[in-house]
């Protein structure tokens, strides 16, 4: 209870930022670091929680985005219901692809790599079909107005994405004070002592990542609305994967305010890093390349791990080490 | 239906490829095989291997396949100081720890190299980079055919390694039982290493077959990645033999989904095999370890 | 046996690779009491169990629980039916506490987060873990994952329990203290079938036992009568080794 009264702290002081912050520059930064957070909590749902690592989250993002955009300019479809149906699309997608592992057993890194496969084939598909402009990409007409989920000042899209990230993060906070986050948690610590117990791992399996695919859509369909062009590569390709994994890996694994603190962590050294070494090409991704092997090798449990061990604990010692408890 | 004037180059293009291919996950396959690593690095450090023979031609005009005895020392070296500096301690008891520090590393060379090389694709001029042989009324350039036999030629080589090597022994001890493999003394780090870099070392010498008929850039690791996890994949995880084949048949059916699909759509032809042998035949078609 | 069984087993029948793990078991297995199976090591055993609860299908044979045939049920679905079993190597879920853990079991019946909670308080209370309950489970020493994990199949709330070796690895004044929390549960009116090797425990909680080597059900009886058998005996100790002792203790009568 306590969790979710520092929840909803947060979020309110987060909400006041615009009506404190003047400059765009600034609040850009905050909605940057929203959107990442909200993509970070996405893969939390089913990496953190769920222990089913994946490095194919572009699927789910890349499909709300492509949804909408397709829905828009190919149809003239409104990009809020757009917003509903990306959200449909990316847990349908979710749905099959967690049905073809899932059922048949698929765990660790076998599970990685073929969400891996799923992303690039959708990647190769979107580059090779018309109707979502093949390589050369979707670019939605500009037509500003609140009805057509294009707001002239970045206010309107502060609150799209913070009320999303808010849903992501009341989702997670639900799973961890409940039946289904329960069961989930022992399937990722214990598949087999679990369905010992009376858990369906298939079931719970299929939940979580449901759950993540929606937040990853939406994620999707928030960025095709802000910047108005969609391409293969940036709808399906490793960047998205990658920036999934990295933030929940920074700030914490299977925590709830992991990957707010992994978001800004990361926005922070990204900034850090331009001021002293300047705008470089393919240094960002250097840079989260490093911190991927650091944190893996040094921080397992993130920086929310680092939190916890600061906190005098009520009880006894710390958890002993061994596994990424995850 | 084309006829077989068309097929047939188009399958021993393949042939020739998937060769190419084979190359690249018969080092995957020992690093897969001993360690039960999933190198995700391996597409990266192939990268690093093929500009390694580009410098050496370009700046000191070393032929490619003198190379050979350059470059796969300097990759096995680099192979074992990765897995013995870097990847042996990252495990804390997932495996899934590896591939996330192997991406991490892959990430890391990819992006630094465009960073210093800029994204250039760059190809090496040899005098006999046009020539060609003729097969069956195909004419296959004469790289692609040297590249084919050096595959197998590999293959040979770290199977008798593996089976008549002391070295070979410990790796195979190693694969099938770490603690035994501990309690009579093999140096169970050492041998990893070893292991890994010859995995790596494997991925120098189809750099230096590879560049005469194909391109160095940043990304080029890239396209290898999935490729070479499908073959090891299909191949049985751990067995040399069936990288080969599983190379071959890839490299097939590559040629003939870019030929009945188009070149972009063909690849999805790989990856749904990758996908559904994950899924249904995870012990892969020839299922037995190194 | 005089009581209806509450798990019936025809001829079950399993091989891996070559070997057969399992061939043609049969037991029945009555409600209320405590029994249990016993065997050299590599007899087969925990196979047994494995096949019983689902997590491996028999080639041939049947399983049948409360009178409903459960062959090749999943694990989770036969736990729902009311029997679920421990593991050998107690594989706590780490980086959750112990009342956290014990929950899990607690949610197969109950949906309310703070329901389960507060079973699980009540039942770790039960088995003796009741002062540790906010401790990380990682942390709990080999015979409090014992306990705990005799308290989650407990918080499910089963009608059978299979214990797979819940007493291996514990000093024998652990042992003393973990056998009446076994009592226990059967008075609280759960049925039990044990696999066990310390005799000790076999001998003064089980009224039957049934004995397997090699996959086979080689005797079964009050333990006290199964324990004299030559069958059993050479199983045990090799062969022409009760001929041997039998001989021996003529001689010294």
């Amino acid at each position: 209870m306590r969790q979710l009264a520092v929840l909803g702290l947060v979020f309110a002081l987060i909400g006041l930022a615009p009506f404190v912050i003047a400059s765009e520059f600034w609040l850009n930064l905050v909605i940057m670091t929203l959107y990442a957070a909200l993509l970070g909590q996405a893969w939390n749902i089913l990496g953190g929680f769920g222990g089913q690592f994946s490095f194919g989250h572009a699927a789910y993002f890349g499909t709300g985005a492509y949804t909408v955009a397709v829905l828009q300019v190919q149809l003239g479809v409104n990009p809020w219901l757009g917003l509903v149906a990306g959200g449909l699309m990316a847990v349908a997608v979710a749905a099959i692809i967690g049905f073809s592992t899932f059922r048949y057993g698929l765990r660790g890194s076998y599970f990685a790599l073929v969400t891996l496969a799923f992303a690039e084939v959708l990647r190769i598909l979107s580059n090779s079909v018309d109707f979502t402009g093949a390589g050369v990409g979707i670019l939605i007409p500009l037509d500003q107005g609140a009805a057509n989920f294009q707001f002239a000042s970045k206010q309107g899209f502060f609150w799209v994405i913070w009320l999303m990230t808010l849903a992501a993060f009341a989702v997670v906070w639900w799973i961890g004070n409940s039946r289904f986050g329960a069961q989930l948690m022992a399937v990722r610590d214990n598949e087999d002592a679990a369905r010992a117990l009376g858990v369906s791992a298939f079931r719970v399996k299929m939940g979580a990542i449901m759950l993540s695919g929606l937040f990853s859509g939406l994620a999707g369909v928030f960025y095709a609305q802000y910047f108005l062009y969609l391409d293969p590569y940036i709808a399906y390709g490793p960047a998205i994967s990658v920036e999934s994994l990295l933030v929940p890996i920074i700030g914490g694994m299977g925590t709830l305010f992991g990957p707010l603190l992994g978001a800004v962590g990361l926005h922070l050294i990204s900034e850090l890093t331009r001021e002293l070494i300047g705008d470089l090409p393919g240094v960002s991704l250097v840079l989260y390349g490093i911190l991927l092997v650091v944190m893996v090798l040094f921080m397992p449990r993130g920086l929310a791990g680092l939190f916890n061990r600061l906190r005098p604990k009520a009880t006894t010692k710390p958890a002993a080490t061994g596994g990424h408890h995850a | 239906m084309p006829d077989l004037a068309i097929l047939i180059p188009s399958v021993l293009n393949g042939l020739t490829t998937g060769a190419l291919y084979a190359l690249v996950a018969l080092g995957l396959t020992l690093i897969y095989g001993v360690l039960h690593i999933i190198n995700f690095a391996h597409g990266a450090l192939l990268m690093i291997g093929l500009y390694a023979v580009y410098f050496l031609n370009v700046q000191f005009g070393v032929d490619p396949y003198v190379a050979l005895l350059i470059v796969p020392p300097l990759m096995f070296a680099l192979g074992y100081a990765l897995q013995r500096g870097i990847i042996t301690r990252a495990g804390h008891g997932r495996d899934e720890n590896i591939l996330l520090v192997t991406l991490g590393l892959s990430i890391v060379i990819e992006n630094l190299s465009l960073f210093v090389f800029k994204s250039d694709t760059r190809v090496i001029d040899t005098p006999y980079s046009f020539e060609v042989v003729e097969i069956l009324g195909a004419y296959l350039p004469l790289p692609k055919v040297v590249a084919f036999a050096g595959a197998f030629v590999t293959a040979g080589i770290l199977w008798a390694l593996m089976a008549k090597t002391d070295l070979g022994k410990a790796i195979r001890a190693l694969a099938k039982e770490r603690k035994g493999a501990k309690l009579v003394g093999i140096n169970t780090e050492h041998v990893y290493a070893m292991s890994f870099g010859l995995g790596i070392a494997c991925l120098g010498v189809a750099a230096c077959l590879l560049l005469p008929s194909y391109y160095v850039s940043p990304q080029v690791g890239h396209g290898f990645v999935l490729i070479a996890f499908t073959i090891v994949v299909l191949g049985g995880m751990g067995s040399f033999v069936g990288a080969l084949i599983g190379g071959l048949i890839i490299g097939v059916v590559e040629a003939l989904g870019g030929l009945f699909l188009g070149e972009s759509l063909g690849q999805i032809g790989i990856f749904a095999i990758f996908i559904l042998v994950l899924i249904f035949r995870p012990t892969g078609l020839l299922g037995h370890k190194v | 046996m005089p009581e209806a069984p509450m798990l019936e087993i025809r001829g079950l029948v399993k091989s891996f690779g070559g070997v057969k793990a399992s061939n043609n078991v049969s037991l029945s297995v009555p409600e209320g009491r405590i029994t249990s199976l016993i065997g050299p090591n590599g007899a087969g055993k925990t196979t047994l169990f494995a096949l019983i609860t689902g997590f491996h299908r028999p080639d041939a044979g049947t399983v049948t629980f409360l009178g409903e045939d459960i062959t090749g049920l999943a694990p989770e679905d036969i736990a729902r039916r009311g029997m679920v079993r421990t593991f050998q190597i107690v594989q706590p879920f780490a980086g959750q506490t112990v009342r956290e853990n014990i929950a899990v079991g607690a949610h197969l019946h109950i949906r309310s987060r703070a329901g389960a909670l507060q079973k699980a308080e009540a039942v770790a209370t039960q088995v003796g873990l009741g002062d540790r309950l906010d401790q990380d489970a990682a942390s709990l020493t080999v015979a409090g994952r014992k306990r705990l994990e005799v308290a989650r199949a407990l918080a499910t709330d089963p009608k059978l329990i299979l214990f797979d070796e819940v007493l291996a690895g514990l000093n024998p004044s652990e042992i003393r203290d973990v056998i009446p929390v076994i009592r226990g549960v059967r008075e609280a009116g759960v049925t039990i079938l044990l696999i066990e090797h310390v005799m000790q425990a076999v001998m003064s909680l089980s009224e039957y036992t049934w004995v397997l080597n090699q996959g086979e059900l080689i005797a079964e009886g009050a333990p006290a009568d199964v324990v004299n058998d030559p069958l059993v005996v050479e199983a045990y100790l090799g062969k022409g080794m009760a001929e041997r002792i039998a001989k021996r203790e003529a001689r010294h009568a």
